[in-house]
């Protein structure tokens, strides 16, 4: 099962201070659980392209103002909910506002 | 590896039986796999120019040796380099015959292995993986591609699997009177994991996962054959066939799952369902009954029946309730309920449900809230299945699933009437209200 762990962080602090995620990786890496990692810019830079009846905006800015947005990433693949939260719970320190765990959709379905 | 068949099915049929000579030989799990696998590799590129050797199990064995001895050798070599010159000379620990070298059968080394890779020390994920690699033959790259994941992800899994086995001294020899039952119990659900994993991909994309499928067959073949008279063996090899069985009828032309009962049965394979029939016939008159004898004998005769309309649900629920006696576990319990609302009535099984609401492994599963929808649909209280099917839509992690439960949500609206009307009174068999897709 594929997991995305969604690493947020308090809008007000200083981006990127404060990580250590040895721990972790190195959990995840040597079980041949982990499948990628992204640390995100900050969302004051991003950009929002919408479409409404064919009209086409964008504009500058994330899409949502909040408290706390998601600074980084990472997917992992585990054998069961329970382990990506025992690996989520190794980023869970410092500075971060917390880390959700968010299962993927799988492409695989059983007949019902 | 991408060898071709049948030359991949001659060189992974053969791997077991190299890696157990080798392992008798010369001991050391990881250092004799990564030789077999290197000559896996040599075979796979010279066979196809220069022809298969007359006995391409004494080649693999003589490749696999020397790339063993060359491992020593320059591991030796590279211990040398790095103490001083006095260093004594290491003495050829690893290749000193291993104790009780006698010469069991190429069956017997097969199951040792399957023994080995499922050991309790590893995770099932990792049980799962040093399986497909070890005794199945797939490289590290093609475990990861049916796995989906890259293949740095995948090869760290295999290797720390390795490792254990090392350090927790495994050995490989089968394992004690006391612990026999148990570790069998892990091998048999390794290879359901495998079929499993396979089973829920074959279409689209995900073609790969497909062979996953007859893969956990081979090795489920495999074990069957060293152990004959075990029931649940056979079970487990018939639960297999007879699901598989299935497969050309379970997704629509656009990859959509198709349920059970509005499947085309003439695309069933009807090879495999009359050899998973009489595997699970003889298994249960010879041995003791198990989970996966009980389970492949249900599958048995949802395949015999030629509409769905002839199912004998009746036996099915009596065999549910076996299952639950021996083996209980909440998705027993769920498909219980439905063999309970085709006998006796969706109310009857939509109450056996509900002693699942306080179970927080099944609880939140999307399933039960899919089979709850099922039943009040057959109940006729469409407004309550709507909701279900679309609780287990938004619970659901598969896509497949989810674009089944969204449709299902579609078609309740549509049944639901504008002003209620009273219950269906349904016959006690209730197979006749399940309604044709629509």
């Amino acid at each position: 099962m594929k997991f995305l762990l969604n690493l947020y962080l308090h809008a007000a602090d200083l981006p990127g201070e404060g990580f250590d995620h040895e721990e972790f990786l190195a959990a995840a890496r040597q079980a041949g659980e982990l499948i990628s990692a992204h640390a995100f810019a900050d969302p004051s830079i991003s950009a929002v392209a919408r479409a409404r009846d064919g009209v086409v905006t964008v504009t500058e800015g994330p899409y949502l103002q909040t408290s706390d947005h998601v600074v980084g990433q990472y997917v992992v693949d585990c054998e069961s909910r329970a382990r990506a939260v025992e690996l989520a719970t190794l980023i869970a320190g410092g500075q971060l506002g917390g880390v959700e765990i968010r299962p993927l959709m799988d492409s695989a379905g059983m007949e019902m | 590896m991408s060898t071709t068949e049948p030359l991949g099915d001659l060189l992974r049929e053969l791997v077991p039986q190299v890696l157990g000579v080798l392992l008798r030989r010369y001991g050391g799990f990881e250092e004799c796999e990564d030789a077999v696998q290197e000559a896996l590799l040599a075979a796979a590129t010279q066979w196809p120019a220069e022809g298969v050797p007359r006995s391409p199990r004494s080649w693999l064995v003589t490749v696999a040796s020397r790339r063993l001895v060359d491992q020593v050798r320059s591991e030796q070599a590279r211990r040398r380099r790095e103490v001083t010159a006095a260093a004594r000379e290491a003495p050829h620990a690893g290749l000193a015959p291993a104790p009780g070298d006698g010469s069991p059968s190429d069956q017997d080394d097969a199951l040792v292995l399957l023994f080995l890779c499922c050991h309790p020390a590893l995770t099932p994920a990792s049980q799962v993986a040093l399986t497909l690699h070890a005794v199945g033959g797939l490289s590290a790259t093609e475990v990861a591609r049916a796995f989906l994941v890259p293949e740095a992800t995948m090869a760290p899994r295999i290797s720390r699997a390795k490792q254990r086995i090392k350090a927790v001294g495994a050995s490989f020899t089968m394992p004690s009177a006391q612990e026999w039952a148990g570790r069998l119990d892990a091998v048999l659900h390794v290879l359901y994991l495998i079929f499993n994993e396979g089973y829920t991909t074959s279409s689209g994309p995900d073609l790969h996962r497909g062979e996953l499928t007859a893969e956990a067959i081979r090795l489920a073949r495999m074990a069957h054959r060293s152990l004959p008279n075990d029931g649940e063996v056979a079970g487990l090899l018939s639960l297999m066939l007879l699901t598989d069985a299935r497969r050309a009828a379970r997704t629509g032309p656009d990859g959509d799952l198709v349920p059970l009962a509005e499947q085309d049965r003439d695309r069933w394979d009807a090879a495999m369902i009359e050899e998973g029939t009489a595997l699970v016939t003889d298994a249960m008159s010879a041995s003791p009954l198990g989970p996966y004898q009980l389970q492949a004998a249900i599958a048995a005769l949802h395949v015999q029946a030629p509409r769905a309309g002839d199912t004998d649900w009746e036996q099915i629920r009596i065999l549910y309730g076996i299952l639950t006696r021996i083996a209980p576990n909440p998705m027993v319990t769920l498909n219980h309920a439905v063999a309970v609302a085709m006998t006796r009535g969706p109310q009857a099984g939509l109450e056996l449900l509900e002693s699942l609401d306080g179970d927080p492994r099944i609880a939140r599963h999307h399933r039960l809230h899919a089979v709850r929808a099922h039943l009040q649909e057959l109940a006729g209280e469409y407004a309550a299945a709507t909701e279900n099917y679309r609780l287990a839509a938004r619970r659901t992690t598969s896509l497949p699933e989810q674009r089944y439960l969204r449709d299902r949500v579609h078609r309740c609206t549509d049944s639901a009437p504008d002003v209620p009307g009273p219950l269906l009174d349904l016959p006690s068999s209730a197979s006749s209200g399940k309604r044709s897709g629509g």
